[in-house]
Parts: structure tokens; C-alpha cells; sequence
């Protein structure tokens, strides 16, 4: 790899710019990629290729008429927005972040989001609401609400269902979900769009403990992410978060 | 990478490589560029090593990073790149097979100063 092209993914992954890096695997040609920029030479069709995979973050091989490159993708680290600087959320963070997530925690209440509790997270003491919307959550950001509290949480559900988030849990029972899918169902949310929340958030995994409600829900967004249908989630009983 | 650089760090694998390069170490760089049924490290994973054998990242779950190391020293010295093939069909050939029964392609190559 040539020190221009590594300078230049690291440039790109430092701006959060998605890059992809195709190599020419007959002879180690370099190329670079973005959704508006092209640096090598490259024939339009792989360039469609590398945006295409670029675009679902799927690194590979692509054979075209007799050449082999090597695309390579460079987006930018997922991204977990947790509303509610809580007791659980200071498990979750540090787990995320060893994940791979971008952890951003939004708390409008001075007590919870302290740096003290938080060291090294991005905080944001905005109304949800707003802090969300200037969020943007894309199709890259998972949204876990963890206050209970639905003067907080509720704000941040309508801008999460009207993103593409990946994935969008809420902590609380059932009796509390069933009431918040009631509250959002006569504020105009249809069932379709209302069956993205995970809810209780969580794999039952018997989790009891703050760091435990953490694992089972990072163990739940690791299978929606990746598409797999979530273990043992069928089960009607002893869900993580049945607080 | 992340404003989570107390726990991110461990994931930058390129830019410890660069960081090496930056100290004057010669350094090569292993990707995973395809898989074939159960692999424990996906496409786009990387190693990378400099010339002592210092390394981070992987390829695999440990069952290759000795030949692939091996291979790195020799595209260190030579700046030629190279496509390594494990698995259970090539398990002479490199004197290494997955345990898991998977196959994968790896590219080997210098990381230009």
C-alpha cells in the first residue's frame, strides 16, 4: 500500500467520509473511491461496484471480465445514541465503544450527564428532541432509550421512527411498552412503524445487574445488525429489562 | 476513530501501522479479501506486522497469523505483493490448515514509507 493512499483513508475515516480502497489484485494497482470522487484508474463499472458495496459496507472481491479487485470499505464507525444517563448506561457505554460503536448520550438532566460519570462520551444535555434531530440518526445508528421516564424518552422515539435507525429498543416492561405504544399509536405512529421498537429491549438472557441489561441489549443490536433474527426472543417471559 | 479513544484504540489497526512506519520500522499488511464457509475473521480484517514480528490485528482466530507472518517477511524485503490461499484444499501447500474448515484468500503486502 502506497503511504499516499494510506494517507488518504486515514484522512477520510478521520472526517467520518465513507472510502473505499479497490485494489487491482493482478498487480496491486490502487485505487480510491467515494460517493462523489473517483483517484485511479478504474473502469465506470467498478466504480459503480465500489459505491454499490461501499454503500452496504460489504468489503470483496469483484471478478469482471477477467481481473480481480479487492474493495475495500472504509465507512465510518456505527454509532449508538443513548437517551438516558443512567445507571445501566454507564455499562453500556464502554461496551458499545469496545464494539466499535460511536456512543453519543443525551440527558437534558445536569445530575445524570456529568463528565464525572461519563469520561471520554460525547453529551448532549439538549431536550431528546432536539438533540436527535441534530443527531440525524442514518441507517448506521441504533437509539436505546433507558430513562423511563416518557417525557424524555417519547421526544427521541418520534424523531428515531421517522430515521432510518437500525435499530430503536426501549427499557421498561411490558406493561410500560404496551402504554408507550399506546401513547405513540394516538400520536400518529402506525403499527408498522411502531413494530421497530424493540421492546423490553433485550435478549432474555435473565439479566439482572446494570452491566448484564447492557450486555443483553448489545447482544440484541448485534443480531438486528446483522440481521439475524434474535435468539430466544419468541420466549414471552423474563425479557432483560423487566423493570 | 471514535471520541471513545480510551476504548477505541485497540481497533485502529491502521493507524498503529502508520504510526510504525511514521518510526522508521518496515511494516507489511495482511487483509482478509475472501472467505469461503466458516472463517473466524471476515473480509476486510487485517494484520499487520513490522520486521520484529510486532503485530496487531488478525486474520483468523490465530491458526494462520504464523505463515501469514512468515510471508509478511519476505513482502517486506521484496515490496512485491502476494495472495495467500488457506484451507483445507491448500493445507500442503502452506503447511497450515483452519481448524474450523473454512477457507481464505489473504493479501499480503509493504506498507510504502
Amino acid at each position: 500500500m502506497k503511504r499516499a493512499t494510506f494517507d488518504a483513508i486515514q484522512t477520510a475515516r478521520a472526517g467520518k467520509i465513507p472510502i473505499a480502497l479497490v485494489v487491482n489484485l493482478s498487480d496491486g494497482a490502487e485505487a480510491l473511491v467515494t460517493a462523489t470522487t473517483v483517484d485511479g484508474a478504474l473502469s465506470d463499472e467498478i466504480v459503480a461496484e465500489a459505491r454499490a458495496r461501499l454503500r452496504d459496507s460489504k468489503s470483496g472481491v469483484v471478478e469482471r471480465g477477467g481481473g480481480r479487485w479487492f474493495v475495500d470499505c472504509h465507512n465510518p464507525p456505527l454509532r449508538v445514541i443513548v437517551v438516558g444517563a443512567v445507571h445501566i448506561t454507564q455499562t453500556l457505554v464502554p461496551m458499545a465503544a469496545v464494539a466499535g460503536y460511536e456512543v453519543v448520550v443525551i440527558d437534558p438532566r445536569a445530575s445524570f450527564a456529568t463528565q464525572e460519570r461519563f469520561p471520554n462520551v460525547q453529551l448532549m444535555d439538549d431536550w431528546p428532541d432536539e438533540a436527535m434531530e441534530a443527531l440525524a440518526p442514518d441507517r448506521r445508528t441504533a437509539v436505546i432509550t433507558l430513562t423511563h421516564d416518557p417525557k424524555l424518552d417519547d421526544p427521541a422515539l418520534h424523531v428515531a421512527l421517522r430515521s432510518e435507525a437500525f435499530y430503536i429498543a426501549c427499557l421498561g416492561s411490558r406493561r410500560t411498552h404496551a402504554s408507550r405504544l399506546d401513547r405513540l399509536r394516538a400520536e400518529g405512529f402506525d403499527d408498522d412503524t411502531l413494530a421497530r421498537i424493540h421492546g423490553p429491549a433485550g435478549l432474555p438472557i435473565g439479566a439482572v445487574s446494570p452491566a448484564e441489561i447492557a450486555l443483553s441489549v448489545l447482544a440484541e443490536m448485534t443480531a438486528v445488525l446483522h440481521e439475524v433474527p434474535p435468539p430466544m426472543k419468541s420466549a414471552n417471559t423474563n425479557t432483560a429489562s423487566a423493570a | 476513530m471514535t471520541e471513545n479513544t480510551a476504548f477505541a484504540s485497540v481497533d485502529d489497526i491502521l493507524g498503529t501501522a502508520g504510526t510504525w512506519l511514521d518510526e522508521g520500522r518496515k511494516v507489511a499488511v495482511a487483509t482478509v479479501v475472501k472467505t469461503w464457509g466458516s472463517s473466524p475473521r471476515p473480509v476486510g480484517s487485517r494484520l499487520v506486522v513490522d520486521a520484529d514480528g510486532a503485530m496487531v490485528g488478525s486474520v483468523s482466530g490465530g491458526c494462520i497469523e504464523g505463515a501469514v507472518i512468515r510471508e509478511a517477511f519476505e513482502v517486506m524485503e521484496s515490496g512485491a505483493p502476494r495472495m495467500l490461499d488457506f484451507g483445507v484444499s491448500n493445507e500442503e501447500a502452506w503447511d497450515v490448515g483452519l481448524a474450523c474448515g473454512g477457507n481464505v484468500q489473504v493479501w499480503v503486502e509493504r506498507l510504502e514509507g
